[in-house]
């Protein structure tokens, strides 16, 4: 691979974003321990190189929907620390005022239409903002993330019909983690997904979901071709959630075992991966790349001091929002 | 001042929207070159060309996906919903959807879209394509929900609708399709959240949805002839709900009767009912009746089918019957 500065500065951003997901969930999971935050909370650890290869193929005013496991999709779409965490916490700086949490957070400024807590739930919602993209004649671009999960759901099949029927600009990406809720994907998923996307005309592809890099290059190349009128486009990028189903998902030996987790952890692990790549090419030392991590970890540490010091909506907001007043 | 159809009223309505704002679309299954089975868009794609009246396969869900993406956009759709009975198919993109996402927002985003669908027994279409499902959309904080009773109102309504940037439900009666009432030339909307009184009265007030204010309407005139003077009273939307209105009208009567063409439980009726009950109980003469459909799924057979909807004939009975002091239990 050739380098160049452009390239290296490049290669950077996209560990330190990765970087950022990671330590933004490793905080999220320790607020989750420490009977700090509500509720629950869904971990994207280990599918890094998925929401950041996509995400920087896309400029602002592209579109993202996310899912349930949405804040990696969200940082990686530009979302910042104070305001994602203020929102896992119910505060009212949050992303949504503390009105949707963990599993609502959207980010219209950046592009991000919003994660979604029924899988599947934003298939239409990804495919409309399509829509009225190719209505408007602009070139933007849409990226619907969802699960193997999700490829269950009868919602998926009539929008990609639709969207191959209109040729709409929309990325439809599937991070296959292997798991769908406690259940493995070979258990839900009859015949292959990409047949079922290609069978509507759609071109499909398969990636690596654990190499930055890869995604990269294929979503750049597929967003291109979507904004001049060649989309939609099927990706199924192969990748692992470290942590279970959701953060309270702590005995699952019943569904998945320990080594098979230490595998992808020490093996396939996608920030390791690119920064086995840097080193290798002389792009950062592994002192920069500890220097690149604590810097974030520091951000994260002052970001949740200030959500848990931050404040409460004040009450009068609770019927505030159910209309918007004309 | 033309008489128009309920099926024109709401041709011009949607015409006319589209004009003013190239933000409007309309999506649905055969509303191009088809019009609807109703023939209630007729034409529009010969003006606004396939871009903006978009037929789509058979897919409710996905068309109202669809269509709420597009609206958080910056899109204003018109979701054609062919038959009211399919809400069912579209209710996560409905409900969970649509009618959450400003809220779980925290304000930032909205859904300025409309779901056209129908509402209407006796058709004789059974029991899959003759419910009146607007309660359960009531049900849901986020939605408005407009039920016109006539063209007028169906023109009005839905050109507010199309304004409001809020996800509204708007139910028309599909055998009012080709009756005609008087729409004024001028451009007219007709607002959210207030009532019309149709025929002021004193001996009792009779409220009526929809078609269901026809009903009411005609059960008046029995009962003029009775001597009870009836005041009826058309909600034109139910949520928003003109509670002022009905209840300053009961204020005055003392009784109540509340029609709509829904199934009685936990329905429209139950909710008119019992904000009267709590908010004007020291003014009832009577408990107030509430009839609605029968619940039991919309039977096929005429004999049977005419029996599920209320009639002028058994509100004005009910009417009588709390006028003359005889407590009865509703239909």
């Amino acid at each position: 691979m050739k380098k160049n500065k452009h390239n290296t500065e490049f290669y950077l951003r996209l560990y330190k974003q990765m970087t950022k997901i990671r330590v933004f969930e490793d905080n999220a999971n320790q607020l989750y321990l420490d009977a700090k935050m509500p509720g629950l909370t869904h971990m994207y650890s280990g599918e890094e190189a998925v929401a950041v290869g996509i995400c920087e193929a896309l400029r602002i005013s592209d579109k993202i929907t996310s899912t349930h496991r949405g804040h990696g999709h969200c940082m990686a779409k530009g979302a910042n620390f104070n305001q994602m965490f203020c929102e896992l916490l119910g505060k009212v700086e949050g992303y949504c005022r503390g009105k949707g949490g963990s599993m609502h957070i959207a980010d219209q400024a950046n592009g991000n239409l919003g994660a979604n807590a029924i899988v599947g739930g934003s298939m239409g919602i990804a495919t409309g903002s399509a829509l009225r993209a190719k209505l408007q004649k602009s070139d933007d671009v849409t990226v619907c993330f969802f699960g193997d999960g999700a490829t269950a759901q009868g919602l998926m099949y009539e929008v990609m019909n639709m969207a191959a029927l209109w040729q709409l600009p929309i990325i439809y990406a599937c991070e296959n983690n292997g798991y769908s809720e406690y259940t493995t994907t070979e258990e839900i998923a009859a015949g292959s997904i990409l047949e079922r996307a290609r069978a509507f005309g759609i071109e499909a592809f398969n990636v690596d979901g654990q190499d930055v890099i890869a995604v990269n290059k294929l979503a750049s190349d597929l967003v291109e071709k979507a904004r001049k009128g060649k989309g939609p486009f099927f990706i199924e990028l192969m990748t692992y959630r470290y942590h279970g189903h959701h953060v309270g998902d702590i005995n699952r030996t019943y569904y998945r075992s320990k080594k098979e987790e230490l595998d992808w952890k020490n093996n396939r692990d996608p920030i390791q991966i690119l920064g086995s790549f840097l080193e290798s090419e002389g792009i950062a030392s592994d002192a920069e790349l500890m220097e690149i991590h604590s810097t974030i970890s520091r951000e994260a540490k002052d970001a949740v001091d200030y959500a848990l010091n931050a404040a409460y909506p004040d009450t009068s907001e609770v019927d505030l929002h159910v209309f918007q007043e004309v | 001042m033309p008489e128009i159809t309920l099926s024109q009223a709401v041709n011009q309505a949607i015409a006319e929207e589209m004009r003013r704002d190239s933000n409007v679309f309309l999506i649905g299954e055969d509303v191009a070159e088809a019009g609807t089975p109703f023939k209630v868009t007729s034409g529009l794609v010969e003006e606004f060309s396939t871009e903006r009246v978009i037929d789509t396969p058979i897919s409710e869900p996905g068309f109202m996906g669809l269509a709420v993406g597009a609206a958080m956009t910056g899109s204003r759709p018109i979701v054609d919903l062919m038959f009211g009975d399919f809400l069912f198919l579209v209710m996560d993109q409905l409900c969970n959807q649509a009618a959450k996402i400003h809220y779980m927002s925290g304000g930032k985003l909205n859904v300025p879209l409309v779901l056209r669908t129908n509402l209407g027994a006796t058709r004789r279409s059974a029991a899959q394509h003759s419910q009146s499902l607007h309660a359960l959309v009531a049900h849901v904080p986020g939605l408005k929900v407009a039920m016109p009773s006539s063209a007028y109102e169906a023109k009005g309504l839905l050109k507010t609708a199309i304004r409001d940037n809020n996800p509204v439900v708007i139910f028309e009666d599909k055998l009012m399709y080709q009756d005609k009432a008087f729409v004024p030339d001028e451009e007219y909307l007709l607002p959210f959240g207030e009532a019309a009184i149709l025929k002021e009265g004193r001996d009792v007030t009779l409220i009526g949805t929809s078609s269901m204010r026809q009903v009411c309407e005609r059960a008046a005139i029995l009962l003029d002839k009775d001597g009870i003077n009836a005041e009826v009273i058309d909600p034109r939307t139910i949520v928003p709900l003109d509670e002022n209105t009905i209840l300053n009208s009961v204020k005055k009567t003392s009784r109540a009767v509340v029609v709509d063409e829904g199934h009685q439980n936990f329905g429209t009726t139950a909710e008119i009912a019992s904000r009267i009950s709590e908010k004007a109980f020291y003014y009832l003469d009577a408990p107030v009746i509430r009839m609605g459909a029968m619940d039991v799924p919309i039977p096929f057979s005429p004999v049977l089918e005419d029996l599920t909807v209320p009639t002028a004939e058994r509100v004005a009975e009910n009417a009588r019957k709390i006028v003359s002091g005889e407590l009865v239990h509703a239909l």
